[in-house]
């Protein structure tokens, strides 16, 4: 189950996606995001959503690779939406209860599913296009200015690619002592919710004392190789922004204008379609 | 004048730990240790587990600090913190386990680090890499992610991450005691070469003796001090003080000092193959001194017990095949067909190099995958039947997993080793008991039952962990290389232990890729590979056809190679023969009947 999250996942592959720096990408994903929260209007979702699919085209990251990763987010999203659907309000088209389905639920449960479903996208296309070290590195550079502030960046950034480094390496040990005091006759599929969460001391008192371990190993090993902090370091990968960034920026950009131009332009679009679908049923009731 | 790389000067070093009962008390790791290593050599550090070879070597990368004496590193004295960084710029280290010493998440990227951290400007760094990269014969895996690298691959990663920094001496801290042979072999020539055409000092930590063989000079230690210092030949000439510090000969060595005392003119010390060889054949040429005492002429015969190959099967494969990722488009055949029996009391061998599928068969064995197809009986029973009640598989099936210490995790000894009786049912005092004698079995000491498993040395946790399993009381044991990262004394003490359960009944089936200790325990011999079982016998009869187990990736005992040659150069020797033992009775017998 766990290895279907497609999120934290790099897709290797040569596209214009992949070469692009990685601050290029996350101010971008950040831009995208901003786009679907500044509008409630399924015009605007339309836009969102011709973007995205011309981005997923562009990074050559198969469809089905995508879709795979989403089947773990899928039911909190249908969750999500079933719960706006009956705690909207507004006109009521059908009533069940103390629950109520309105036009407005419907539609808000509509536009919070497209968001969710293109946030995750989204956010999967970055961390699909660039390796978890270039993503880290970007960050440290975006938040650099934060040092002034006393914030440690450079030791976040480091912390951010062991952990991410390490998170696969924890996920087969974790495997592995499961099946071990299995055949020790642990039992993980208790039905009394105490026994189970009691069950899984024997695999978690290992699990911590092997990332310890390997914690202490890796400090050792980061230190015999000359690491002393994020002072007098210099950098392999430099980040240099290129035509094709500042290209990617006015796109990213332009595209931020349109959809806010389209979310005032039909700004007044929800009410009159609500307006006329009132009109036409008139609320009725089981 | 040749230079000094390192030199220790008395160094000691102690460190104060806290009791349970609130008393402190000091361990001795390191105790007046000298030790001067001139630039370009190859030096190794012999020494049984817990005998301060490891505490040593971090003083040489300015990671621990002498209490007492000083190290002086290419002239830099280590406990001025101003050098801290040109001393582990200038002796690079690298670590025992693979996957803990790899920072970056991209090849290239971790071979950059150390190089970073020193400053070094972009460009530089690059090449930097691609040198190093090459030299270790990795720059096409430049950006691949290490966890899909072979361990023997990830320690020629790192010994790249080190040669980027260019080190003038590099430690070797038990680079091979987590790999298989393939892997082992890979990395020692790479150090090898670094020593030979680089001209880089080696300072290589080592419990296999035949790693040692290759080196200019031998130091061993034993309780935090030098024991023993010369050359190679020197020290493998000196069996009894060896065993004295709980280490022993390599093989070749082993053979030859036998042939000697028997009375072939063998001198001592030989370390390779080809050497012994040379001397075995001028003894037939007239060498062999008169003995009165005369080895009798009886042929070297095969005393195992091979007879519980007819008895009936306790465990059954059939047809069983496994597919991880199944039904994807990444599926990956990881066991095809296999059919196997395995009857009560044998002691079988599962042998394959890292990928084959042994792994995958035994955890199929006990129920811990499910198969794609197949089955598997215990004792006629279908064990993956919806009926079939797990808990009795598991009592009658132990499993124990490479690196058993890491599983450990009560409170104390006694507690962590009741956790499989307790799971199958039984009462606490009941539970107890089994845990008792399974401790006793293992040879655990009473006065350690209450300590914390975390406490224990390496060896210790490794039988405690053994006695887990062995307290369900199973009538089959199963063991995923249980000797991996021991120093001879405990893999000795694993084996012995084995044979002694065989004995008394219990069916074990050990996984390993060691051909030495498979030949040495095993009544059959099971090959696997590419998810198939590719022979099947007697270890005689497998290990008859070196060829074909080449061809996949595994060998044949160095003695088998020994007569191998011997009867090409003429001597008439039997060929298949797989143990130390059996070899010198046969070489003497033919160098004896040819005279």
């Amino acid at each position: 189950m766990l290895k279907d999250i497609t999120l934290g996942q790099y897709y290797q592959a040569d596209s214009v996606l992949h070469r692009l720096d990685p601050r290029t990408k996350i101010v971008g994903t950040l831009i995208y995001m901003v786009s679907l929260f500044v509008f409630n209007n399924l015009i605007c979702y339309m836009f969102a959503g011709i973007f995205l699919l011309t981005v997923i085209a562009l990074s050559k990251i198969p469809v089905k690779f995508m879709m795979r990763g989403m089947r773990s987010v899928i039911f909190p999203m249908l969750f999500t939406m079933i719960y706006n659907i009956f705690l909207g309000k507004g006109t009521v088209i059908a009533e069940l209860g103390i629950f109520a389905i309105t036009y407005e639920g419907i539609h808000m449960a509509v536009c919070m599913f497209i968001r969710l479903l293109f946030l995750v996208m989204g956010s999967a296309v970055l961390t699909l296009t660039t390796t978890p070290s270039r993503l880290t590195d970007g960050l440290e550079s975006l938040l650099k200015p934060l040092k002034l502030f006393r914030v440690p960046v450079h030791e976040i950034a480091m912390m951010m690619s062991i952990a991410l480094r390490f998170i696969p390496i924890l996920m087969e040990e974790a495997d592995r002592i499961m099946k071990a005091q299995k055949a020790r006759g642990a039992d993980f599929e208790a039905k009394n919710p105490i026994k189970r969460v009691k069950s899984l001391i024997p695999v978690l008192v290992p699990l911590f004392v092997s990332a310890f371990r390997r914690a202490g190993d890796l400090a050792l090993a980061m230190e015999a190789r000359c690491y002393h902090g994020g002072d007098g370091r210099t950098r392999m990968k430099v980040m240099k922004y290129k035509a094709a960034d500042i290209v990617s920026f006015v796109i990213f950009l332009m595209y931020l204008g349109a959809v806010i131009s389209t979310g005032i332009l039909f700004r007044d679009l929800l009410p009159f379609v609500i307006g006329i679908l009132a009109q036409r049923f008139t609320a009725f009731s089981f | 004048m040749e230079q000094t790389i390192v030199k220790m000067d008395r160094i000691s070093y102690t460190y104060t730990r806290e009791e349970d009962d609130g008393e402190t008390g000091v361990t001795t790791a390191l105790n007046g240790v000298d030790l001067l290593v001139k630039a370009g050599d190859f030096i190794t550090i012999l020494g049984h587990n817990g005998s301060g070879k490891s505490t040593l070597a971090k003083h040489i990368n300015a990671l621990l600090f002498p209490t007492e004496g000083c190290v002086i590193v290419d002239g830099y004295d280590t406990s001025d913190e101003k050098n801290t960084l040109a001393v582990r710029q200038c002796a690079g280290m690298i670590f025992q386990n693979p996957d803990n010493q790899i920072i970056g998440t991209v090849v290239e990227e971790d071979v950059g680090f150390g190089p970073e951290n020193m400053g070094v400007e972009s460009g530089e760094i690059w090449k930097r890499v691609e040198e190093s990269l090459k030299t270790v014969g990795m720059y096409e895996y430049r950006k691949a992610s290490p966890n899909k690298l072979s361990g023997g691959q990830k320690q020629r990663i790192s010994i790249a991450g080190v040669l980027a920094m260019h080190p003038k001496c590099i430690i070797l801290d038990e680079p091979t005691a987590m790999l298989d042979p393939k892997g082992r072999k890979e990395v020692i020539q790479a150090v090898r070469d670094l020593n030979k055409s680089e001209g880089i000092t080696i300072i290589l930590i080592t419990h296999y003796m035949e790693e040692a063989v290759y080196s200019d000079r031998i130091f061993v230690m034993d309780r935090g001090e030098i024991v023993m210092q010369g050359t190679p030949k020197e020290i493998f000439s000196q069996e009894e003080k060896l065993k004295k510090h709980h280490m022993t000969l390599p093989v070749v060595t082993q053979i030859a000092l036998r042939l000697k005392e028997a009375g072939a003119g063998i001198p001592d010390g030989i370390l390779s193959l080809k050497e012994l060889e040379e001397y075995i054949l001028s003894a037939k040429a007239g060498l062999f001194p008169e003995t009165e005492d005369t080895v009798t002429g009886e042929t070297a015969e095969n005393v195992r017990n091979t007879e519980p190959r007819n008895a009936e099967a306790i465990l059954e494969a059939k047809e069983l095949s496994y597919e991880y990722e199944a039904n994807t488009s990444m599926s990956v055949k990881a066991l095809d067909g296999i059919d196997l029996k395995i009857p009560a009391g044998q002691f079988a061998g599962i042998a394959g190099h890292t990928g084959s599928g042994k792994t995958t068969l035994v955890q199929l064995l006990d129920k811990l995958l499910t198969p794609s197809s197949g089955t598997v009986y215990l004792n006629g029973e279908d064990i993956f039947d919806r009926k079939y009640d797990t808990k009795k598989l598991r009592r009658s099936v132990g499993i124990v997993f490479q690196y058993p210490e890491y599983q450990l995790f009560e409170e104390t000894v006694l507690k962590d080793v009741s956790f499989g009786p307790g799971n199958l049912g039984l009462s606490e005092k009941e539970a107890e008991e089994a845990a008792r004698k399974a401790l006793g079995q293992v040879g655990m000491k009473e006065k350690d039952f209450s300590v914390s498993p975390f406490e224990l040395s390496g060896g210790q946790k490794r039988r405690v962990a053994i006695a887990g399993v062995l307290a369900m009381n199973p009538e089959v044991l199963i063991l995923d290389e249980p000797t991996a990262g021991l120093d001879p004394e405990g893999r000795d003490e694993i084996f012995s232990l084995l044979k002694t359960l065989q004995k008394n009944g219990m069916t074990v089936i050990l996984v390993s890729h060691s051909m030495e200790d498979i030949a040495k325990y095993v009544d059959r011999m099971i090959v696997m590979d590419n998810g198939k079982i590719r022979f099947d016998g007697k270890p005689e009869e497998v290990f008859a056809r070196v060829g074909e187990l080449e061809k996949i990736g595994l060998a044949a005992p160095e003695v088998t190679y020994l007569l191998r040659d011997l009867r090409a150069s003429g001597l008439p020797v039997n060929e298949n023969i797989i143990t130390a033992e059996a070899a010198v009775k046969e070489i003497l017998n033919a160098l004896q009947s040819g005279r």
